[in-house]
C-alpha cells in the first residue's frame, strides 16, 4: 500500500461523500417537515441528465447547475402537490418519483448518451493550502461542488437549530396541528421543504455529470439515491451526524474497488451492501432506545395533515 | 406511525438494494427503460424486399460501445440489396417487451430477428420454435436449436493480445490497470490475451486488476482506474462498457485502451487503441442464408481472419516500429501462424498450464478460469 494509494482513498471518500450528502441533506430537509420522499434517485437521475444537457447546449457548468437544481426542484414539487396538497401516500407516491424520474431522464437524455461533456467543474486550487501533504489533495483539491455541499451542510444545521424559520419548519414536522394553530403555514412549509431538497438532489447529480463522470447515460445514479435515503436515518436526522455518515459511507464506495489494489481479498459485493447493514444497526438501536427516549425521528414524519382532522 | 413508516421506507429501500445488484450481473449495460424510450425505424410491409432484418439491442445505440457497435453492423447488413433492416434498441432483458417487439416484428414481415444482449437466449429459444420460418440469430449466447435459431461471438481474445502489445510498449512504469466488470471466462480470457500481447513487447511489466461488480457504473469504473492510477499505473485498460476509465487516464496524463468500438475523440490524449468489434459482415453473411433459404443454425466463434473483431487505428505517436510488430503479429494470426495462447504459459502462481509449443483448445479457452503469471489480482 503506497502513500498515493491511501490519499487515492481519501480523496474519493471526500468525493463520494460529497455526493451523498447533497442529497442526503435535501432528503433531512423535508423529513424534518415532516414528508418522507422516496424518489431521491429520481431527482438526481434528472439534475444528472438536465446538468449535462445544459452543459453541451450552452457550455456553462453553472448554468447547468442551476438548471439541475431548478429540475429537481420541481419534480419534487410533484411529490409535494400530491402528499402535501392532496395528502396521498407518501411512501407510494415517493417511490413514483422515483419512477418517474429515472424515466423522464432516459428519454430527456437518449440524445445525449455518449456525448463528450460541453461543460465540467474540474477540482479548485486553494492557492497555498493545495500542495499541502495529504490534506491538500484531500481537502484542498476537490470539485466545486465538494464545498458547496459542505456550505449547504452548515446553512442547513444552521437553519433548523437557530432560526425561527427552521422552527416553524421542525415544528410542521413534529405537530402540524400546532404549528398551524400558532398561525405557520405547513402546507407553505413543507412543499418548501420539499422543494428545497429536490434542489439538493438535484445538485448531486449534477455532481456526477459535471464531475465525477463526465457523461450522460441511463442508470448513471446506480442507486445512490436510496443509500441517501437510508444516510438520514443513519444520521438520526442531524444534519452533521449525516455528514460523518456520508463519509462513511462514501468510503465504502471507495474502498469497494479500492480495496483490491491494497491486496485484500474481500468481496465488492459485501461492501455494496455496507451502508444498509449499517443503517439496519442504526435502526435497531433507534429501536432499543425507543423505550427510554423518543425516536429521533419527526414525530409527524409520514403523515398527512388535514386541518379539519386536528 | 412515524417510525412504521420510515421502517417500510427501508424495507424499500433494501428490497431496491438487493435488485440493484441483481441487475448488474446481466449481461452488458442493460438498464432499466420505457417503451416510450425506444424507437424503431419501419417502412410498409406490403411493398417491402423479400428479406427483413430486425435487430433488437439491450441499452440505447448511443452508448458508443456495445450497442453502438452492433448499430454500425446493422447498417453495414442495410447496403445488401433487397435487404432492409430495422431496429429497437433499449429493450430490457427478461421481460415481456422482447417477445412484443419480435411478434411485431415478424407480424409486420420481417423474417430474421437479431438478439444482441445475452439475456434474450431463452426468449430466442422459445421464439424460434414458435415461428419455424423466421431465422433467429442470437449474439453472446450459448444456446441454439436445430433449424432456425444459431448463435454468434467472436475471439475477442486476438485483438485484445495485439491492444496488450500496444499497452506494453507504452507503459513506463511498468504497471498497467486493467478495470473489469466481473470473473467470468470471457472476462479472464481477455484480461489473459492482454497480458500476454504486454510480455511479448514488455517481459517485466504487470497487470493489476480491479473487478467492478458492474457492467455499467461509470462512477465506479472511474474510480477504479482512479485507484490504479493512484498505485503508479500508467496505462489502463478495461472491460467494461462506459468511457469513465479513459476520461481518468486522459486527466491523469496516462493512456488508455478501450473497448468495443474506437472510443478515441472522449480521451484523445490518452488513447492508444482498442480491440473493437465489426459485426456487419457476419449479419451480411447471416441474412445472405436466410435469402438463399440455406440457413443452418451454428455455434459461430468468429475469428480475426473472418473480421468479427479487429484492432481499432494505433495512435498516431506510437512508435513505428512497435506498430510495425503489432502489424506482423496480427498478420500472423490472421494467417494461423500465431495463436496467443501458445504454452509455455504459467498460472499466476508460476505453475505451468499449458506446455511449450502447444495451443490450447477452444474448451479450455471458453472455461478459463485463471490468471496467467503477470496479472496481479484475484479471479473471485
Amino acid at each position: 500500500m503506497t502513500e498515493a494509494s491511501l490519499i487515492g482513498l481519501f480523496v474519493a471518500t471526500v468525493s463520494f461523500g460529497a455526493l451523498l450528502y447533497l442529497a442526503a441533506l435535501g432528503e433531512l430537509l423535508a423529513e424534518k417537515a415532516g414528508v418522507l420522499n422516496l424518489g431521491v434517485e429520481g431527482m438526481m437521475a434528472i439534475g444528472a441528465v438536465t446538468a449535462f444537457i445544459v452543459g453541451v447546449e450552452f457550455k456553462n457548468p453553472w448554468a447547468a447547475l442551476l438548471v439541475a437544481m431548478l429540475s429537481g426542484a420541481i419534480l419534487a414539487s410533484v411529490h409535494g402537490f400530491f402528499t402535501v396538497g392532496l395528502g396521498a401516500e407518501q411512501v407510494v407516491s415517493g417511490l413514483s418519483l422515483t419512477i418517474l424520474g429515472l424515466g423522464l431522464a432516459a428519454y430527456l437524455g437518449k440524445d445525449y448518451v455518449g456525448l463528450p461533456p460541453g461543460a465540467e467543474l474540474v477540482p479548485v486550487e486553494w492557492a497555498g493550502f493545495s500542495d499541502l501533504p495529504w490534506v491538500g489533495p484531500i481537502f484542498f483539491n476537490q470539485a466545486p461542488i465538494v464545498y458547496l455541499a459542505l456550505l449547504m451542510g452548515i446553512a442547513v444545521s444552521f437553519v433548523l437549530s437557530s432560526t425561527r424559520l427552521g422552527l416553524a419548519l421542525r415544528a410542521a414536522g413534529e405537530s402540524a396541528s400546532s404549528t398551524d394553530s400558532a398561525g405557520h403555514s405547513v402546507l407553505g412549509l413543507r412543499l418548501s421543504a420539499v422543494a428545497a431538497g429536490g434542489a439538493l438532489a438535484g445538485a448531486s447529480g449534477a455532481y456526477l455529470t459535471l464531475s465525477i463522470t463526465p457523461q450522460w447515460a441511463e442508470g448513471l445514479t446506480a442507486g445512490r439515491g436510496w443509500i441517501a435515503v437510508a444516510l438520514v436515518i443513519f444520521g438520526a436526522w442531524r444534519p452533521g451526524r449525516v455528514g460523518i455518515g456520508a463519509l462513511i459511507f462514501g468510503g465504502t464506495l471507495a474502498l469497494k474497488t479500492r480495496l483490491q489494489p491494497f491486496g485484500v481479498d474481500f468481496s465488492p459485493i459485501i461492501l455494496s451492501m455496507l451502508p444498509y447493514v449499517l443503517t439496519l444497526a442504526i435502526l435497531l438501536i433507534i429501536s432499543i432506545q425507543a423505550r427510554k427516549r423518543p425516536s429521533p425521528a419527526p414525530f409527524g414524519l409520514g403523515l398527512p395533515y388535514r386541518r379539519e382532522e386536528r | 406511525m412515524a417510525l412504521l413508516a420510515v421502517l417500510f421506507a427501508f424495507g424499500m429501500l433494501t428490497a431496491c438494494g438487493s435488485d440493484d445488484s441483481s441487475s448488474s450481473s446481466s449481461s452488458e449495460a442493460s438498464s432499466s427503460s420505457s417503451e416510450a424510450s425506444s424507437s424503431s425505424e419501419t417502412e410498409e410491409a406490403d411493398s417491402g424486399p423479400e428479406t427483413k432484418a430486425a435487430f433488437i439491442m439491450v441499452a440505447p445505440i448511443g452508448d458508443a460501445g456495445w450497442n453502438y457497435a452492433h448499430d454500425v453492423g446493422r447498417q453495414y447488413a442495410e447496403e445488401m440489396t433487397g435487404v432492409e433492416t430495422a431496429y429497437v434498441d433499449a429493450v430490457p432483458e427478461g421481460t415481456a417487451d422482447f417477445g412484443n417487439y419480435v411478434r411485431d416484428f415478424i407480424d409486420q414481415g420481417y423474417n430474421v430477428i437479431i438478439g444482441t444482449s445475452f439475456g434474450y437466449m431463452d426468449d430466442m429459444l422459445a421464439l424460434a420454435d414458435e415461428y419455424p420460418d423466421v431465422v433467429f440469430e442470437h449474439v453472446s449466447g450459448y444456446k441454439m436449436n436445430e433449424t432456425n435459431f444459431g448463435n454468434t461471438f467472436g475471439r475477442m481474445y486476438e485483438p485484445r493480445y495485439l491492444s496488450g502489445m500496444v499497452a506494453g510498449s507504452a507503459t513506463t512504469s511498468g504497471l498497467i490497470g486493467y478495470v473489469a466488470a466481473f470473473p467470468i471466462p470471457e472476462v479472464i480470457r481477455g484480461i489473459n490475451a492482454f497480458t500476454l500481447g504486454v510480455q511479448a513487447i514488455n517481459p517485466d511489466a504487470e497487470v493489476e486488476v480491479i473487478w467492478t461488480s458492474t457492467w455499467f457504473d461509470p462512477a465506479v469504473e472511474g474510480d477504479s482506474a482512479q485507484a490504479l492510477l493512484d498505485k503508479g499505473a500508467d496505462v489502463i485498460a478495461m472491460h467494461q462498457d462506459s468511457t469513465a476509465a479513459g476520461e481518468k487516464a486522459e486527466a491523469a496524463g496516462a493512456r488508455w485502451v478501450s473497448y468495443n468500438t474506437d472510443m478515441s475523440e472522449f480521451a484523445p490524449e490518452a488513447f492508444l487503441t482498442a480491440p473493437v468489434w465489426n459485426w456487419g459482415p457476419r449479419y451480411v453473411q447471416i441474412i445472405e442464408a436466410a435469402q438463399a433459404g440455406t440457413y443452418a443454425p451454428s455455434a459461430y466463434w468468429g475469428s480475426m481472419a473472418e473480421g468479427i473483431v479487429d484492432l481499432a487505428p494505433i495512435a498516431s505517436d506510437v512508435d513505428q516500429g512497435v506498430v510495425d510488430q503489432v502489424m506482423e503479429a496480427k498478420a500472423a494470426i490472421i494467417a494461423g501462424d500465431l495463436h496467443p495462447f501458445t504454452g509455455p504459459i504459467n498460472d499466476q502462481d508460476g505453475n505451468e498450464v499449458l506446455a511449450a509449443g502447444e495451443v490450447m483448445d477452444d474448451g479450455a479457452m471458453l472455461g478459463m478460469m485463471f490468471f496467467v503469471e503477470g496479472v496481479i489480482g484475484s479471479t473471485g
